[in-house]
């Protein structure tokens, strides 16, 4: 298995897992507790329209993508606070209409659309140099824009109302989470896909949030379950031939599962211990 | 002195409802308790919306301290109504009453020794310090609420506002609650919303009926006439080992 570690693409591919895993832990835990996952979903598939766009227009995908996952971040957060309509279907229109213009934005591209697949499951098998210097960037701004905004994010997660109380401007706040959220999409996506994407933003963050009440030590948390479990995906997809993206997925899954199963029935072991003493 | 509280004419709505008619409010005192009781749905929340800056009423002049409400906030504690709370929030004790230091932190700026300090007192004040490293869903219901009360405390407020502060104790922890209240009203202004008439009888300084319109007498007494205007009911009110009447007595009965 460790010579396998000689092949240049699987090299990527690690450096690929751990940095997705770094950008999607942190971010991935205000997801979480802030409660915005769908908001989040709605962002990335709504990306796809950037895709397309790109596309269309003859350009890198990845240009067309970064500009209309910002702008459909700024206006899914700006409609689905100030619409009369509930949240949630304000997010499902904007989330649909997105993919929608995709679709037809590849339709009227003349010619064959090359791995179109890839941005929706990813291959992290075939993550270009230029990639992952991409997502080193993003990561660089994730980390240094959570540690001047720790405080300020952490506030708006756990209380918005009181900090508007306090003087801060709480909408603006909110939007430039949301920025960040896209950004961190935009550039996993061609890596992990779309919808890998949510898998790491969601499953890391929820598992460690059983091991620990620290918003800090849950982000070091969700980064190193990402690591770990998506490096164990890779090698199980090659071990089997099978999709990488889609294996991290099932692996991410089948661990949250069995975590789950196995606190729950330590739970219930503890409470009937309590109840026989 | 200045005002702590001026409220002229304000009329708030959302849509085309009204929510608050023409209330005017005058509160000079620098300490002491207003107990604001009224039915649900009545506007006291939006009330204390107002006197926070959330909401801009579309008519009528708000001052507090002389200031508008957004000029004034680190001179206002809040305690909203804890039930809207996510409990299972990874955020400590410790951490959830620094927030209430924001305002005097500033903008992408570190805590400070000052608001360290300023935090701890708060958490001595309400009695809550030994529990600083809790996470906030392993506490009581009561004990909750009195780290809601040191985060609005650690703001250092000259008013203080709370919205529907009892609601979900049990008895003992209202009584625990109103003897803290009872401490803090000496050193500052104190405002208490509540549906609950009881509460209001023993500790409150000043009492105000709100029903859409503020009816308020700079008195702990009300008017039968205004609780039955507020409440659009005949109401009977009956205090258990209250040192004092909170209701005048009916006109015509002896």
């Amino acid at each position: 298995m460790f010579d396998l570690l000689q092949y240049s693409f699987i090299q990527n591919a690690l450096a690929a897992a751990i940095l997705a895993s770094i950008a999607c832990g942190i971010i991935g835990v205000y997801v979480v507790v802030k409660k915005i996952v769908f908001i989040s979903g709605g962002i990335a598939h709504a990306s796809f329209g950037g895709i397309g766009l790109g596309y269309y227009l003859g350009i890198n995908p990845m240009l067309g993508v970064l500009p209309f996952s910002l702008v459909s971040a700024l206006i899914m957060g700006t409609v689905s606070k100030k619409s009369k309509i509930p949240e949630d279907s304000a997010i499902g229109i904007l989330w649909s209409l997105g993919m929608a213009l995709g679709v037809i934005f590849v339709y009227l591209t003349p010619g064959y659309a090359p791995d179109l697949m890839t941005y929706l499951f990813g291959n992290i098998l075939t993550v270009p140099r230029f990639d992952l210097y991409l997502m080193l960037g993003v990561d660089i701004v994730i980390v240094g824009a959570v540690y001047l905004f720790y405080k300020e994010f952490l506030s708006l997660c756990f209380d918005e109302e009181f900090t508007t109380v306090q003087g801060f401007p709480t909408e603006k706040l909110y939007l430039f989470l949301l920025c960040i959220i896209a950004l961190t999409i935009v550039v996993l996506i061609k890596v992990v896909g779309i919808i890998l994407v949510i898998a790491l933003l969601t499953i890391p963050a929820t598992l460690s949030r059983r091991f620990t009440h620290n918003l800090k030590q849950m982000m070091l948390m969700s980064i190193v379950f990402g690591t770990v479990i998506s490096v164990a995906g890779i090698g199980l997809s090659y071990a089997l031939d099978v999709p990488s993206g889609a294996t991290i997925i099932l692996v991410l899954s089948l661990v949250y599962g069995l975590v789950a199963f196995g606190m729950g029935i330590l739970e219930n072991r503890r409470i009937s211990g309590d109840q026989e003493t | 002195m200045e005002k702590v509280i001026e409220l002229k004419d304000v009329w708030v709505r959302y849509g085309n409802q009204i929510i608050l008619e023409a209330i005017n409010l005058e509160l000079k005192e620098p300490n002491g308790l207003l107990g604001i009781i009224g039915p649900n749905g009545g506007g006291k929340t939006t009330f204390l919306k107002v006197l926070l800056g959330l909401l801009k009423p579309y008519r009528g002049s708000v001052q507090l301290f002389g200031k508008s409400p957004e000029k004034s906030r680190d001179l206002v504690g809040y305690v909203p109504q804890y039930r809207n709370f996510d409990f299972d929030f990874p955020i400590s004790v410790w951490e959830v009453v620094l927030t209430g230091r924001m305002s005097h932190t500033g903008f992408l700026r570190k805590y400070g020794e000052e608001d360290k300090k300023a935090a701890e007192e708060a958490l001595k004040t309400v009695e809550m310090f030994q529990y600083k490293d809790r996470q906030i869903g392993q506490l009581s219901g009561g004990q909750r609420q009195r780290v809601f009360i040191a985060r609005a405390l650690a703001t250092n407020p000259k008013l203080l506002l709370l919205d529907e502060p009892n609601s979900g104790l049990d008895p003992h922890m209202q009584d625990e609650l109103y003897r803290l209240l009872d401490r803090l009203k000496r050193e500052m202004a104190v405002i208490m919303v509540t549906h609950d008439l009881s509460a209001v009888s023993v500790y409150v300084d000043r009492i105000a009926c709100l029903n859409r319109t503020l009816h308020y007498h700079d008195s702990r007494e009300i008017p039968v006439e205004d609780l039955e205007a507020t409440y659009q009911c005949p109401v009977e009110l009956i205090a258990h080992g209250v040192p004092h009447r909170v209701l005048e007595r009916h006109k015509g009965s002896s």
